[in-house]
């Protein structure tokens, strides 16, 4: 197995004080001083991000303006084998910008101009910092939008959303982020630029583009993305249907897709999301429903109007107990506005929340939903619910408190069986929000060791020296021995060739 | 998020409230996407959840100096955060909590004193501000450009109506306003007169406090506060309906006054009745019958630009722009409505830098539609968007009042 002889650097270099000054030193040089922090106290905002629970102080932040700046700084990191760990907004939810001892945090915040619209073509050529939202406000006026939605989008950038092929409630109908990008500037680990993707629908040669989408940070960092924009549909409408069982809901939802509806958006909530998303902004979501799903479908107004009518039945028919239907576009933003924050909003009810995310089979949601309630009950821990639902997403949201010791430990702990009861459905450990930190030792479990051996060949033929984002998403075999690994699934033992201690 | 607040703090009531402050913050960063600094300065550490992060390493017992400072000093307290955050975090009693920590801990340097004693000095006070205003009117030839460009066009203030009717309302006239927009006030006297209510500014009252308290000058903010109580108790016992402001900085001071005064027994009763009764004008027109107004105004556009101070500070919303649509004014769109000027109190003198690239941009976006007149809400942000603007700048309230502006 030779690429488990490449430099993973997996493990932080501890820096002696000379070493670090020299560097900073060199960093200064091509850095202006406010675009460089290096004392404790302006670094530990940046020692995590939207995954609060999971910390660590970074070397230096480095907060250019221009690519060439970038370029700079990842030769210098470079000559000096320094790691690079990419930031946009820092609302990543599994630890993709969190930093490492050793590492310089490389803000793309301040690149967030939209450098050009192109409303025929239907095309938006953004820098990395533009916020998600932004890209759809700027192609408003053309009566064009960008598709993909994640729930954090009012402050997410393109460029974490590429990394991180972010999803959103319109990624049913609509794809991920993968689909909905058309062109990439990246900067390599050597400073490099690389363009992939073209204007064009296919391009020749390997799909890269595609492969750096989802990279996590991992393969390259990227300065500048050109999205598809798709005209805003004539109508749309959403339809809250409340249930009073998890069941019923979750066998809604196959239904509407069995009925050959493809919805704009599916998704579910239970009990407890529900109460906090309600409080926040009184939507006039039912708050004693023990479920609500949301579906919304798009198109001409003809289309709108049979397809409402359609989901209408089906959800009446699997026990919905009342059905409402949105009459106007405010109407419309108000239903989705407590699912969009529903995260957060559960920050009301609870000092601290820990968010999942697995993919299931949608036939097997109720299954799935039952196991983790009765977890919940085991671990002493509440749980609230919000799924993707068309696509069998999961988010259980574990409510904890941070400040009683043991409670984070436990958290983790449910979590973690969250997502083995996930591949134990024949789904897998992410949704959406990436790999990251935080599920790097279940990757384990998903894939076998000739496919992570693959995975890291393509990372050493673009980051031999393993410094952008070392140590996230691709485990090294000797992790898996000696972490996630030692269920033993039907009797065989994972890499039975490794030596164990 | 976990918090670690240190021995010192951790059973103040300050530490305590901090504390759960912090602990409702969930770190999702949406407020990021609507901090006006965030957006220009790009840096985490000029944002509310990196300012939240500084706070709570500061009340840690973490490292704390100038530089935390003045990522403080950067935020313009525009509560825009409070609005966007789905967590309810209450940022700006944490601001305030953690800005008095951190200027214990890094004493200024006397040039900054000394301008913030100054501005305490003249701005807080009637007659002061306006013997300085004259003057820089008297001198104004020989003054750098910037700073004339600052000075209010001089307006007629017209008269305050006398007539007495049953109901009665108190109206804060306020520290800069009589001098600097003296139509102002005459003008919601005028309009209330016509509405059939009274207008009394009794003699003992006079700025709201919030120059001194943003200022970092908590308990010098009190005396004021405590001077205005005093003065309105009489009218409030004989039946005064609201306490009121044209200036919705002040009228969101005034809605404080019961929180911040509620641990002075003397006052504590008695400011919690006065924020109860407290109104911005715009909430107590809006009441009132739209016909008694008139007359209707077509063909006039107008921009309106809402206050930090009444959308995010007071969560009014839609009130000013409703009553405007109701007597036939045309309201242009503005992009970004909910980002801060620039003026923010002293800020505009204090952060000129960022206050002028907001301003710059708020211009732009206010002047898109081909407004005829600006339209604002409160002194301070019409008097910093006038010195940028190319058309007039007024308070909503004028175009209420006959005859037209």
């Amino acid at each position: 197995m030779e690429s488990e002889n490449t430099a993973h650097n997996d493990t932080p270099r501890t820096l002696t004080q000379r070493e670090k000054g020299v560097l900073l030193a060199a960093l200064a040089n091509v850095m202006p001083t406010a675009s460089l922090l290096h004392e404790e106290e302006d670094l530990r905002p940046y020692e995590c991000d939207g995954l609060s629970a999971y910390r660590c102080l970074p070397l230096a932040v480095a907060l250019p303006h221009t690519v060439e700046q970038v370029q700079a700084v990842m030769r210098l990191c470079h000559l000096h084998q320094v790691p690079v760990i990419a930031r946009g907004a820092g609302t990543g939810l599994s630890g993709g910008a969190l930093p490492r001892g050793d590492a310089v945090v490389l803000s793309l915040a301040r690149f967030n101009a939209i450098v050009h619209i192109d409303p025929l073509n239907r095309t938006a050529r953004v820098q990395p910092g533009v916020r998600n939202l932004a890209v759809s406000e700027a192609a408003a006026p053309y009566g064009l939008y960008y598709a993909p939605d994640p729930s954090s989008q009012i402050a997410c950038t393109i460029g974490g959303n590429v990394a991180e092929n972010a999803g959103g409630v319109h990624c049913l109908k609509y794809g991920l982020t993968v689909h909905n990008v058309l062109g990439l500037e990246v900067v390599t680990a050597q400073g490099e630029r690389l363009t992939l993707g073209s204007e064009a629908l296919d391009a020749p040669g390997y799909d890269l583009l595609a492969l750096m989408t989802g990279s996590e940070g991992m393969l390259g960092v990227i300065v500048e993305a050109t999205v598809k924009l798709l005209p805003v549909p004539e109508q749309a409408r959403a339809l809250l249907a409340a249930f009073d069982d998890v069941g019923k809901a979750g066998d809604a939802v196959g239904a509407i897709i069995a009925a050959g509806i493809i919805p704009a958006g599916l998704e579910m909530m239970d009990r407890l999301a529900i109460q906090a998303a309600e409080d926040y902004v009184h939507a006039g979501y039912p708050n004693n429903a023990e479920a609500i799903l949301l579906c919304e479908v798009d198109g001409t107004e003809q289309d709108v109007a049979h397809q409402a009518e359609r989901v209408r039945e089906i959800l009446h028919g699997c026990g919905a107990t009342e059905v409402q239907v949105s009459q106007d576009e405010q109407q419309r933003l108000a239903f989705w506005k407590g699912r969009k924050a529903a995260f957060p909003a559960v920050g009301r009810i609870a000092p601290d929340y820990y968010c999942m995310d697995g993919t299931i089979p949608r036939k097997h949601l109720a299954g799935v939903l039952k196991r983790i309630t009765a977890l919940s009950a085991e671990y002493g821990l509440p749980v609230a619910n919000v799924f993707h639902a068309g696509d069998g997403n999961l988010h259980p949201l574990i409510l904890y408190d941070a400040n009683k010791p043991g409670e984070l430990d436990k958290a983790e702990a449910f979590g973690g069986d969250i997502l083995t009861a996930c591949i134990a459905a024949g789904g897998t450990i992410t949704g959406e929000h990436g790999v990251g930190m935080e599920k790097i030792n279940h990757m384990c479990l998903q894939f076998p060791s000739t496919a992570l051996a693959q995975f890291h060949a393509v990372k050493h033929a673009f980051d031999p020296a393993g410094l952008l984002n070392p140590g996230k998403a691709i485990p090294t075999l000797r992790r898996c021995a000696e972490f996630g690994a030692m269920h033993v699934h039907r009797g065989d033992l994972p890499f039975p060739d490794l030596e164990r201690f | 998020m976990q918090t670690f607040i240190s021995e010192q703090l951790k059973d103040t009531p300050e530490g305590r409230e901090a504390d759960a402050i912090l602990r409702s913050c969930v770190h999702c960063g949406f407020c990021t996407a609507v901090c006006p600094t965030y957006q220009q300065l790009g840096d985490e550490l000029d944002g509310p959840r990196g300012r939240i992060y500084l706070i709570k390493q500061a009340l840690e017992g973490g490292p704390v100096s100038g530089r935390t400072q003045l990522h403080l000093d950067r935020c313009l307290t525009c509560r825009a955060c409070e609005t966007a955050c789905p967590s309810g975090v209450q940022y700006a009693r944490l601001a305030d909590i953690g800005r008095e920590l951190v200027d214990k801990q890094v004493p200024r340097p006397l040039s900054q004193r000394l301008v913030r004693r100054v501005l305490r000095a003249v701005l807080a006070h009637p007659r002061r501000f306006g013997a300085a205003l004259r003057l820089g009117r008297a001198v104004q030839f020989a003054l750098p450009a910037g700073l004339r460009r600052k000075l209010p066009p001089v307006r007629t203030a017209g008269e305050r109506p006398q007539r007495q009717h049953g109901r009665k309302v108190l109206l804060l006239d306020g520290c800069v306003q009589p001098a600097a927009t003296p139509r102002t006030n005459t003008a919601a006297a005028r309009v209330l007169d016509r509405l059939g209510i009274t207008t009394l500014s009794p003699a003992k009252t006079g700025c709201c406090g919030a120059v001194s308290h943003h200022l970092g000058a908590h308990k010098e903010g009190l005396t004021f506060m405590r001077r205005n109580i005093d003065g309105w108790w009489p009218h409030i016992e004989a039946g005064a309906e609201a306490v009121i402001s044209a200036a919705s900085a002040c009228s969101l001071m005034i809605k404080d006054y019961g929180t911040l005064l509620k641990h002075d027994p003397a006052y504590a009763a008695k400011a919690a009745k006065v924020s109860a009764l407290a109104r911005d004008l715009s909430e107590v027109i809006a009441g009132e019958d739209a016909a008694a107004l008139g007359p209707v105004h077509r063909n006039t556009r107008v921009a309106f630009h809402s206050p930090c101070t009444l959308q995010h500070g007071q969560r009014v919303t839609n009130i000013v722009e409703a009553l405007l649509q109701r007597l036939g004014y045309e309201l242009s769109s503005v992009r970004d409505g909910h980002l801060c000027c620039g003026s923010a109190g002293t800020y505009s003198l204090l952060q000129p830098e960022l206050s002028r690239q907001l301003l710059t941009n708020k211009v732009n976006a206010l002047q898109a539609g081909a407004p005829q007149f600006i339209v604002t809400a409160n002194v301070g942000c019409q008097l910093h968007l006038q010195t940028a603007a190319q058309v007039p700048v007024r308070h909503w309230i004028e175009l209420l009042d006959t005859p037209s502006p």
